[in-house]
């Protein structure tokens, strides 16, 4: 087994547990130190992808904002300690695991049933060329612009949205 | 090629954890990371399949940061507006629109 293959599987490994423990976990705190641990580890995984990039993103943008505002969210609400227990009762809990056991058994059947992609490597020759954030860059900003402004767009109503949806009514 | 396999029975794997998630959790804040971790686990089929289908892969996985980050901005706002309504983030308690 290659370093690169005992770092996936280790990663791999630290994901699922990680992300086993969030769901299990009682306090809210818990779950979202998890989901960072569970996020940090799949920015490691995109790493060995190749995606370079994608790994800074992931860790700014989820581990660093996203999981920010969850966080502050918990705090604001005082739920850091002071919360119910949520999870819930024994016969939810067998249909839960059948509704996942069933929707995996579908992705496998799925995925082994599809046919094999051309054994080229796409990326590779890519990132040597342009480097990381070359090779993401020149086709978001050529080909996918239109998209991109759009996503700007988005951005700003998210932002308005949030603000007027969690203000105060006054008067 | 490297890894592929593997990157997609992760990302399965991943996905059906963020469901079960869903499922077994009555906190709304719960609920939302694990919608965050299913949206991380299709990243990572897409991230795994740009190798061979083409960089766009990476390209589509940047836009559906984007959203997520919309996304949670906006619900955590609906979060609080519910709260302040029910003093609770407890979803058996939201009734307005159940039977």
């Amino acid at each position: 087994m290659s370093l690169i293959q005992l770092v996936f599987y280790f990663f791999a490994s630290l994901a699922v547990a990680s992300s086993l423990l969030m769901i299990t976990r009682r306090s809210p705190v818990y779950s979202a130190m998890f989901l960072v641990l569970t996020l940090f580890s799949l920015a490691a995984i995109f790493v060995v992808l190749d995606a370079h990039f994608l790994a800074a993103l992931q860790v700014i943008l989820y581990a660093g904002a996203i999981l920010v505002l969850f966080l502050f969210v918990i705090m604001l609400l005082n739920l850091g300690y002071d919360f119910e227990p949520d999870v819930r009762g024994r016969f939810a809990l067998v249909v839960a695991g059948g509704v996942g056991l069933v929707l995996l058994a579908e992705i496998v059947a799925l995925l082994s049933g599809a046919e094999e992609l051309p054994p080229v490597d796409l990326v590779t020759p890519l990132l040597d060329a342009q480097g990381a954030i070359g090779a993401v860059a020149e086709p978001l900003f050529q080909n996918y612009v239109v998209a991109l402004e759009i996503t700007g767009v988005l951005l700003l109503v998210a932002m308005v949205g949030a603000v007027v949806i969690a203000k105060r009514r006054t008067v | 090629m490297p890894l592929l396999q593997e990157s997609l029975a992760l990302s399965a794997i991943l996905f059906v954890v963020g469901t079960v998630g869903v499922l077994i959790r009555r906190n709304a804040i719960v609920m939302f990371m694990c919608i965050e971790l299913m949206l991380n686990a299709v990243n990572l089929t897409l991230v795994a399949l740009s190798r061979q289908v083409g960089i766009e892969g990476q390209i589509f996985v940047l836009f559906v940061m984007t959203v997520a980050a919309a996304e949670a901005a906006v619900g955590l706002a609906i979060i609080i507006s519910i709260f302040r309504h029910y003093e609770s983030v407890d979803v058996q308690h939201f009734r307005l629109l159940r039977w």
